[in-house]
Formats: structure tokens, C-alpha cells, sequence
């Protein structure tokens, strides 16, 4: 079965290591944060300025003068710390943040990502994800694997605005988990109980299938 | 000279049509609340503003759309605003939108006396179109220049009568750099202090940087996606 964004979630969490920073994107990639494996210390980077965000504030406790980058009331942990936006993407551009998580409309085999803009549609702007890719070393992609027209947003090219190029490393989707390589997808893992045919049917890019495709574990 | 200003409107004299503005904040948090209130009161118009986002329909830089006294906005999101999506598809509105670290960086560089500078962000993508592209570690950057204002109007949650702010939390945001990069910086607090009560090893934006300071007289501090968990 495919899984929901919370089994997206879950399946990214997977990919967090100790000690990491981690900069989580608007949607799904939110999610991530529930499900940090036990043991493991993760802090998250929001790019309006603060590091080491807590769960949301318990009702009554909302400070205006607290939220994350999705304009979102938030709490911190202790041993947080806020600055400003130029601080902020230092941290991104320099390549201190281990670890982009964010929603797209559309990767390409080669690595290009689009989610930005819709031209004459949606027209909202990039905010902090053009630099976030752009710099990041490692960045997975959580999103469907077909959009609402069930068009397939795995693609030869972009055909979207770009966002960046050649910088999607992993996918994740309600269908299975895929890594980008020398200009192809190549499928590492499939959803519990979803077939690999299903999974060629919906990706329009290359995509390397290996002999043995293991169900994810969750 | 005295920075202190007796009232808003001093606080704000000699903002002009035409000019252009830094306006601090991210989304609503740490905007400058009162000053932009003043503003649609002073009917200036043609302004071009430099500010992360455009506030909501009527909040924050919502508020100079409505009153159709802006002519370029300067940002990175500009969604959660329909008068503006309105007044950008129709024309009537020119808008430059800008990688976020981009545009931060561009108002800490105009500060900072750095004319430009060469980032990853936006490489071939629609924001590099027309920009010199250099490669420095086998990995191509694009040439961004430096930001600057004729006013730069911050919010800050305490300021001493030198020009000293300390921010709160998030509300501290674009805030500093564009505090570096107007000609004349217009810092509105919550609370104003005598000189020498702020520890000076705690002061975010030094006073060097700010021209003219005030007590903003109320803080809605509207909250634009309230969240919260039960208990």
C-alpha cells in the first residue's frame, strides 16, 4: 500500500544521523521533526532565525514574536539560539546545515528540482529554497510521486521554473525511495506491498531498477 | 545630536514619493507596525520597498498596497496576500523577488560597504538571467549587488536613546542588516531606555547604524499562523 505523508515522514527520519543540523521545509518535510529516532539529538534550523526548534506552544503560551518559516507559532528547546537572516543563510550557504528536507512540483533524472512557481498561476516566490538548494550537500525530496492530474512528477526535465540544478540527491514519495545518479533515478526501495511495476508506471524519467527491490522498513 | 524623536511623525519626516524603503520583519513578526501605519496616513506614494514578504491583506505592507502607495516591492514570498497577487498580475505592481539569503545578504553587503558578491543561489534558474556568472570550486555563482535605502524603518524590542536595539526571538529577522543599510535608519521599540541600562555586551544593531529612534505607541503583534498542541 502507498504510504501517507506521515509514512513519508517517518521514512525520511530514517535518513537523520546524530549530531546533525536540519533544515525542514514547509508540508511534509514539517512532519520529520515527530519522528527523530530515539537516541539520536537533531536540532532544527529555520531560516528566519532560530536553531533548535521545540513542538508548538501549548494554547495560551503563543509569542508573537516566535515562529518558524512557515509563519507557524513555535517553542524552543534549551540550548537554543536566534539571529537574523544573514546569520541564517551563512549557516546554509556555508554548508553548516547536514541536512535539507523539502516539498517539490517536479525533480528531473538529472537532479534539477522545481517548486517555486506556477507561471501565471501561482507566483509566490522562491523564500529561502533557491539558497537551500543551491548550497546544501544533501537534500531529499518528500513529495507524491504524481501530481493532481496523476502526471508523473519524476521527469527527463523539469518543465517548471527551476528552483536549482543538478542538486536532488533522494526522493521519497508515497511510492517508493529513489536516489539520483549519473543522470537516471535508480529505485533503492518500494512501499510496503507496492510493486515495482507500479513504481516504472508512474515515473516518466530514466529509471535504473536493480534485480531485488526491498520493501521499506517502518 | 539627539535621536530620540518626540512623536512618529518626526520619527518619520522626510519620507518622500518616489524614495526607497527597508522595511524589517519576517512574515508580521519584528514589522515596524506603527511606522507603517503612519505611513498610510502620510499618503506617501511610488514607493519602492524592500521587505521579505508583503504582509497580509491588512496587515503589515498589506496596508500600503491597499492604499495603491507602492510601486516596486523587493522580496522573497509574497503569498497570503490577494491585493497584491491582484496588483502584480494586473501590472499595476512591479516585483523583484530575490532568493531569501540573497536578499539578505544584498542589505548586509549595501551596509557593509561590499558593492557585490558571488553566490550559489539561483544559478541557472530565472533569477540569473541577466547576471554574471563566475566559477569559483568548480561550482558556478552568480553576481548579486548590494541593497540600499533612502530610509530603512526597523523594529527592534529595546532601544537606548544612542540608537542601541536588542531584538526578540524571531522578530529580530532582516531587521539588523537593513538597520546597516539605510541612510537614514528609523528604529521603532517597544521600549525605549535611558543610555547606559542595555548591557552593551548584549546589543544585536550598534547605534552607529541607526539615525533616529522612537516608542512605538501600540503593538497589535498579529499572529499570522497560530499553532498550537494541547495539553
Amino acid at each position: 500500500m502507498a504510504l501517507n505523508k506521515i509514512g513519508i515522514a517517518k521514512r525520511i527520519a530514517q535518513e537523520l544521523r546524530d549530531g546533525w543540523y536540519v533544515n525542514l521545509g514547509i508540508g511534509i518535510p514539517t512532519l520529520v521533526a515527530n519522528y527523530v529516532p530515539e537516541g539520536l539529538s537533531v536540532e532544527f534550523q529555520s531560516e528566519n532565525g532560530v536553531l533548535g526548534m521545540g513542538p508548538f506552544p501549548f494554547e495560551g503560551e503563543e509569542d508573537a514574536d516566535l515562529i518558524n518559516a512557515g509563519k507557524q507559532t513555535i517553542t524552543v528547546k534549551s540550548g537554543a539560539a536566534f539571529f537574523d537572516s544573514a546569520t541564517s543563510f551563512a549557516m546554509i550557504r556555508g554548508k553548516h546545515v547536514q541536512l535539507t528536507v523539502l516539498g517539490a512540483m517536479e525533480v528531473s533524472q538529472n537532479g534539477d528540482i522545481a517548486n517555486w512557481k506556477i507561471p501565471g498561476k501561482m507566483v509566490k516566490g522562491m523564500g529561502g529554497a533557491m539558497d537551500l538548494v543551491a548550497s546544501a550537500e544533501n537534500i531529499i525530496v518528500a513529495m507524491m510521486h504524481s501530481n493532481k492530474a496523476g502526471e508523473s512528477k519524476l521527469l527527463r526535465e523539469c518543465s517548471l521554473p527551476l528552483t536549482g540544478v543538478g542538486c536532488v540527491k533522494k526522493i521519497v514519495t508515497e511510492l517508493a525511495v529513489l536516489e539520483i545518479m549519473g543522470g537516471a533515478f535508480h529505485l533503492l526501495e518500494r512501499a510496503p506491498g507496492v510493486t515495482v511495476e507500479e513504481i516504472v508506471s508512474k515515473t516518466e524519467g530514466a529509471l535504473v531498477v536493480p534485480e531485488f527491490v526491498p520493501e521499506m522498513v517502518l | 545630536m539627539n535621536k530620540v524623536q518626540p512623536n512618529i511623525q518626526k520619527a518619520l519626516e522626510g519620507i518622500q514619493n518616489g524614495m526607497t524603503l527597508m522595511i524589517g520583519g519576517f512574515g508580521l513578526c519584528g514589522i515596524p507596525e506603527n511606522a507603517i501605519k503612519e505611513l498610510v496616513k502620510m499618503g506617501v506614494k511610488d514607493l519602492t520597498c524592500i521587505s521579505n514578504n508583503a504582509g497580509v491583506d491588512d496587515y503589515g505592507l498589506g496596508l500600503l498596497l491597499q492604499a495603491k502607495q507602492i510601486k516596486k516591492m523587493i522580496s522573497s514570498y509574497v503569498g497570503e496576500n490577494e491585493e497584491f497577487e491582484r496588483q502584480m498580475l494586473s501590472g499595476e505592481l512591479e516585483v523583484d523577488l530575490i532568493p531569501q539569503g540573497s536578499l539578505a545578504e544584498r542589505c548586509r553587503a549595501g551596509g557593509a560597504g561590499i558593492p557585490a558578491f558571488f553566490t550559489p543561489a539561483g544559478y541557472g534558474t530565472e533569477v540569473a538571467v541577466g547576471k554574471e556568472v563566475r566559477i569559483f570550486n568548480n561550482k558556478p555563482h552568480i553576481l548579486e549587488q548590494a541593497l540600499t535605502a533612502d530610509f530603512s524603518i526597523v523594529k527592534a524590542w529595546k532601544g537606548d536613546t544612542e540608537g542601541n536595539l536588542i531584538y526578540k526571538a524571531t522578530a529580530m529577522n532582516f531587521n539588523p542588516m537593513m538597520a546597516m543599510a539605510g541612510k537614514i535608519t528609523i528604529a521603532e521599540v517597544e521600549e525605549l531606555v535611558p543610555a547606559g541600562t542595555l548591557d552593551p555586551n548584549f546589543i544585536h544593531t550598534p547605534g552607529i547604524f541607526v539615525q533616529r529612534v522612537f516608542q512605538g505607541e501600540v503593538f497589535e503583534k498579529r499572529i499570522e499562523q497560530r499553532t498550537v498542541r494541547t495539553r
